[in-house]
Order: C-alpha cells, then structure tokens, then sequence
C-alpha cells in the first residue's frame, strides 16, 4: 500500500502533444516499464483538445477527459496544459469522475483555482497542485516531473511544497537508506489542492508508512497548522525543514507563496511551531535525510 | 504588479466607485495649477512611490519635509512641490535607500468623520478572497491584528455571487456605521469587492477608508496590486508598470522567465526551483558566506535564458565567487552545463565557480564538464558545495 496511487492507477496526460507534456509523459512511461516491473500499462495515453484520434510516440490521443475514462479507463490525469488553460483543465477531469489530478503547471491565475478548486472539492475529486512537481510511489508509479532513478522504495512518506527541494530530500534519504512510500509535492502557490494536514492524515492511516518529512517554506501558516495538527493526530515520527531562513521580508522568493510579510510566516516562527510539537527539525538543507534518521531513532 | 495610488484610483473610479478628485503632478508649476483647479481651502500633496509609511517618510535631501503634507494655497504647493518632486523618500518599507518622487497626486481635502481599514487579499486557508475591515483606519493592519484583533472583521467572498448584501449588514454593523454611512456600505463594499475580481487582483487595500461628514465611504489611500499570472487577460496595465520602482537586474530577469532577487552579499547563486534557491542562500549563510542574490531559473528554460541568468549575475559587481545548484527534474543538467559553457565565450567568467548538479540527464553534464578545459569547481552534495564556494573568498 501507499497513498495516492497504487497498483490500480491509470493515468493520462492532459497537454500531451505539447513539449514538455510529451516528455515527462514518455518518463513516466519509461519508470513504470523499467522500474516497476509493470505487466498492465500504467500510463495510457493523453487528451489534446481538438487532437482526438492521433497518436504521439505510442500514446493514443483523445478528445476529451470523459472519452478517456470511458474507452481507456483513466482514473488519473497527469496536468500539463498552458497556465491560461489550466483551471478548464482541472474542471474537466474532475467532472469526468478522474479521482487523482495533478496539476504540474506553473503560472495559474490564482482567481482561476479559487474557482477550480472549488469546483474540485464538490465533485470529490482529489487535486495536487499546480506548481508542483507531481507523485511518486516509488516501484509503483510516477505522475510528475521528478527523477525517477533519485527515489528507492521504501517506507518514508515525503510531503513538500517545493519541487527541487523535493529532489534533494529524496536523495538524501536513499544515502542513508532510507527509502520512501509515497512522495507529494503539494506546490508552492497559494491556492493548492491538497495540503499538509490531507496527506499527513492519509500517511498517518497507510500501514506502510512508518515515518513522514515535511518540507515547508517561509509565507502562509501551513506549516504552523499542520505542527498542531500533528501534535494531536500523528504517532509516527515526524521530521521537517523549512526554506527561507534568510530571506529577508517583503521579497517575493519565486513561489507565490514564499513571501514574509508583516512579519508574519518567517521561517523562525514555523521553526518553533514545529519543535514545540515534538518534530525533529533539520537545522540545514544539508540535514534533510538525517534528520529523519534521527526522529525514527528517538521513537525506537 | 503594483501600481501607484492614483493609478488605483483612476481604476476605481472608473469601475463606479467613488473617489476624491484628485490631479496628478509632476513639476512644482503643476502642483500649484492643480491646487488652483481643485478649487478648495485645502489640498492634499501625496508622493507617489511603490511604498506605504509616506506620511511617516521624510526625504534624504530634504529631512524635514514629509512624504505626505496638507497645503492651503497654490503657492504653498509650488514650494512643497519643489521640496519633494526629484527628491528621495525614505519611509519604515522603502529602506535605507528610499525612493524617488517623480510624481504627486494632489487631491480635494475631505471633512473626515471616521477613519476605518478596508482590504481584500485571496486567503489560502479559506480558498478564496476575503475582506478584511478594521474600525482602526491609518494604522497598519498586522499592528491592529497583534494589538487588538477584536477590532477586525471578515467576510469570505464568492467570487462567483459577490460580496452579498447580509455580508455587507454584518460588516457595517461591526464598524459602527449606521445611516447614511451604512447606505453609502451597501453600494461601496460590493463595488469594491467586483474590482478585486475583474482586475484579477492580489490585494486591494483602502486604508485608511474614511467616512465623510456627510456620510459617504471614500478611499483616502488606495494600494492595488496584480495577480502576475492573470496579466495576459488584462493588456491596458501594461502601461500602469512604472519600471523606475523596479530593480533593473529584477526586471531583465523576469523579461528572460527568471525569478531574481537582488540581495546584498557577494556569492551569486544559480539554482533551479524557489524551495532549493531559498535553501542554497541558507546554506551559504550557515557555512558564513553571504548570498548576492536569489535566482530560480525555473523549469522551462533553456539555454538562452540560463546565458542570461549568468550574465545578470555576473553584472553585479558584488559577486566574487558563483555558485550554481541544480537538482534537475524538468530541467535537464545538460543545458545548464550548456549555458555554462557558453558563458565563458559569451560573458566570461572573472570570479571562481563552484558547480554541484544532480538529477535528470546529470551523467551527460558531467561528462560535459569534464571534458571541458575551464577551471570549475565541482561539489558532490550541498554542504561539499557550500564550503567550497565560501572557501574560493579565502578567510
């Protein structure tokens, strides 16, 4: 088991003739094949609208998300289309009864996903994203635009707002053996789909997962939340780093949620709220994997 | 995108909310014409910079003279004019270096009753925009939360239905308006709230919101900033950008699709994702050195754009060693290396580089490198490339 995806995930990519689409889509084509040992395929093939019919390296091309549901059997769709067209995106394949979207494009109006996101939690859907880099359970299934070769599996569950931050979590857990469940990026703007407290929850309750790593940056109080959500729900051990210690106030750093302002969301605050609820804290980015070596210590 | 206040009241008066009349300036001449043509016994001069606190301000090459001054005569508003047009404002969110005054927008005094606060931001926690009202006007809003968040109200706006009229009752009931003050609510809230949607707003900030004697809610201050992923929907703010509020080197990066920062240190960083550009800064200064800058390349660039993310951070005449961190998943090591490459012949190096890559198509790059003559520094994992680069500035 893991969370998110299993061994039953179809998924499609929306955007898949253009560039990049096309690329992670054959990736991730390539990580289920080699890595996973899989018989079925896993990723089936993509919708373009007004594309239907076609067929780019292999993977058929549809016209709709309801068509691919119906005729290929999708439960998943990997996000790949044009910021401008992203929040249509989403709506579409939450109404075509997608369980899991993850929205990997960068750039959406936010007013836009006030509107998709709300659209999503009626229809019960479940959406990652955007800004993010996608999902990953390790010998199962990639729907992203990370690394493959860089996760092992194992039973970490890895949850962060940042993409490359991600990365760098990942490996350096599998220098020390530490391998991982399932791995979320949630994104970095302000409007996201699913968040912290959702997938510390869902790793809390998933019976292969023995730890969690949370990564957070400065702005917002997500992180704040999930430290008292966490010091009242979660018994596994839990280690955390936070981005952004030196950024200095006011200064936008890249994502759209990385911000300080009003002295409000500093990394110190977060720091402090997350130590207070018993998390091991890496001190570094350097410290990543072994700060979650040490909160699995000092549980045992 | 932020715009200046009367470039905020402008789009506000024209989607139907009412403003004072006001009249922009840019010579002395023009302040004291504009005071004549606003016709009353008092007028208000305020500088027009990115920054709030201008009341509060004072100007570098004139210490005395505020950012924000009240004048009774048309000659008295040539000479603070003079005093401030071209001159530097310092105030508590410009820094030490201030900013320039280019513009005055001089505005109709009011007979003001009340002073209140009035923002709409977009609130991760709700999922959507949310107006925030304080009966303390003029102070800053994290003040009045820190000091006495009783005195501030919410209302969640459907972007969908409006800002609707028992949300309104609720609010005017909060401030304490009553009358015509609250009849002058059930048109100005909802209006207000419209604008934020319409114009793909991050933040519209009326503070502070004053009542007039005769009742009426008017914006004495107006702070409107753009969501910049919304701004192909919006073409005519194009014009509204005043690029001299802007870092240069900011303004080229984001023109090449990078997010820079310009910092103060002197070790320039070139890493690829926001969550890893923050982390390598922190690295640095935990290993004692000092960032130049903060820079995301993002995922889509190619290699183009990363020459010109070094060109930029090599035109800082601070930077004294370079860093470059990529942990690549949509962006490919091989067109970093590319562009690192190229920007020997094309920009060349002066100052030692330290290069730690990871991730995808990482074999291909660093077989590039190798193979390259140019003296490059090459780092394993994040602290190996930390002390590396912080040791090129020698101790």
């Amino acid at each position: 088991m893991s969370i998110l995806v299993d061994k039953d995930t179809r998924v499609i990519c929306q955007g898949i003739t253009g560039r990049a689409g096309l690329f992670h889509s054959q990736k991730c084509r390539e990580y289920a094949r080699d890595e996973c040992g899989r018989e079925q395929p896993v990723f089936l093939g993509g919708v373009t609208p007004g594309k239907g019919g076609t067929d780019v390296d292999g993977f058929p091309v549809l016209n709709t998300v309801a068509e691919a549901v119906e005729t290929i059997g999708a439960n998943t769709s990997m996000v790949f289309v044009p910021p401008r067209f992203c929040a249509d995106a989403i709506i579409e394949a939450a109404d075509a009864g997608i369980k899991l979207i993850v929205a990997i494009t960068e750039g959406v109006p936010v007013l836009d996903m006030v509107r998709a996101k709300a659209h999503v939690d009626r229809t019960g859907s479940r959406l990652v994203g955007p800004n993010c880099p996608g999902v990953i359970t390790p010998g199962v299934a990639k729907i992203g635009i990370m690394p493959g070769y860089i996760h092992t599996n194992g039973t970490v569950g890895l949850i962060s707002r940042s993409g490359t931050l991600t990365y760098e979590a990942a490996w350096q857990m599998g220098r020390v053996g530490l391998g991982q469940s399932t791995c979320v990026g949630i994104g970095g703007d302000p409007i996201i789909g699913t968040n912290f407290i959702d997938l510390i929850e869902l790793f809390q309750n998933d019976p292969d997962t023995e730890a969690i790593l949370m990564i957070g940056e400065i702005g917002g109080n997500a992180e704040e939340q999930a430290a008292e959500y966490i010091e009242q729900n979660v018994t596994k051990p839990v280690a955390a780093f936070i981005a952004g210690r030196t950024a200095p106030p006011g200064k936008r750093m890249g994502h759209a949620g990385a911000i300080i302002s009003g002295g409000k969301g500093t990394a110190a605050e977060k720091v402090a709220a997350l130590e207070s609820a018993g998390i091991e804290v890496a001190q570094s980015p350097a410290d990543m994997g072994e700060a979650m070596q040490r909160a699995i210590a000092r549980q045992d | 995108m932020k715009i200046h206040e009367y470039q905020g009241k402008q789009l506000l008066a024209a989607a139907g909310v009412t403003v004072p009349r006001g009249i922009v300036a840019r010579t002395p001449d023009e302040a004291a014409a504009a005071f004549s043509e606003l016709g009353g016994e008092i007028a208000v001069m305020k500088s027009q910079i990115h920054a709030g606190g201008r009341g509060k301000g004072r100007f570098k090459e004139q210490p005395d003279q505020p950012g924000v001054i009240l004048v009774r005569s048309a000659d008295e508003a040539r000479e603070n004019a003079e005093r401030m047009i071209g001159n530097t404002l310092v105030t508590i969110q410009t820094g030490e270096a201030g900013k320039t005054v280019n513009v005055l927008f001089v505005e109709q005094g009011l007979n003001i009753a009340r002073e209140l606060y009035l923002g709409i931001v977009v609130d991760r926690e709700s999922g959507g925009p949310v107006v925030i009202a304080s009966s303390e006007g003029g102070m800053s809003i994290e003040e009045v939360a820190a000091e006495s968040p009783e005195k501030i109200f919410r209302e969640s706006l459907d972007i969908s239905t409006g800002l609707q009229p028992s949300q309104v009752r609720n609010l005017a009931d909060k401030l304490g308006l009553d009358g015509q003050a609250a009849q002058s609510a059930t048109t100005f809230l909802p209006k207000l709230c419209q604008f934020f949607v319409d114009n793909d707003c991050s933040m519209t900030e009326i503070n502070p919101l004053v009542v007039t004697d005769e009742g009426e809610l008017t914006p004495l201050d107006a702070k409107v900033s753009f969501d910049d992923n919304a701004l192909f929907r919006h073409e005519n703010f194009a014009e509204l950008r005043d690029l001299s509020e802007e870092d240069e080197s900011e303004v080229r990066a984001a023109d090449a699709g990078l997010s820079y920062v310009n910092l103060d240190g002197n070790i320039g960083c070139l890493v690829n994702g926001a969550g890893l550009a923050m982390s390598t800064m922190d690295l640095i200064k935990l290993h004692g050195g000092e960032p130049a800058n903060f820079l995301d390349v993002g995922g889509g660039a190619d290699v183009q754009a990363v020459t010109e993310a070094f060109r930029i951070i090599l035109a800082d005449p601070n930077v004294k060693a370079v860093l470059v961190n990529i942990f690549g998943g949509i962006m490919k090591c091989d067109t970093i290396v590319e562009a690192l490459l190229g920007a020997y012949e094309k920009v060349g190096f002066s100052v030692p580089l330290v290069v730690r890559l990871e991730g995808t198509n990482v074999e291909v790059a660093r077989a590039m490198l190798a193979e390259s003559d140019r003296d490059i520094t090459t780092a394993t994992d994040l602290t190996d490339a930390a002390e590396k680069v912080v040791a090129t500035l020698g101790a």
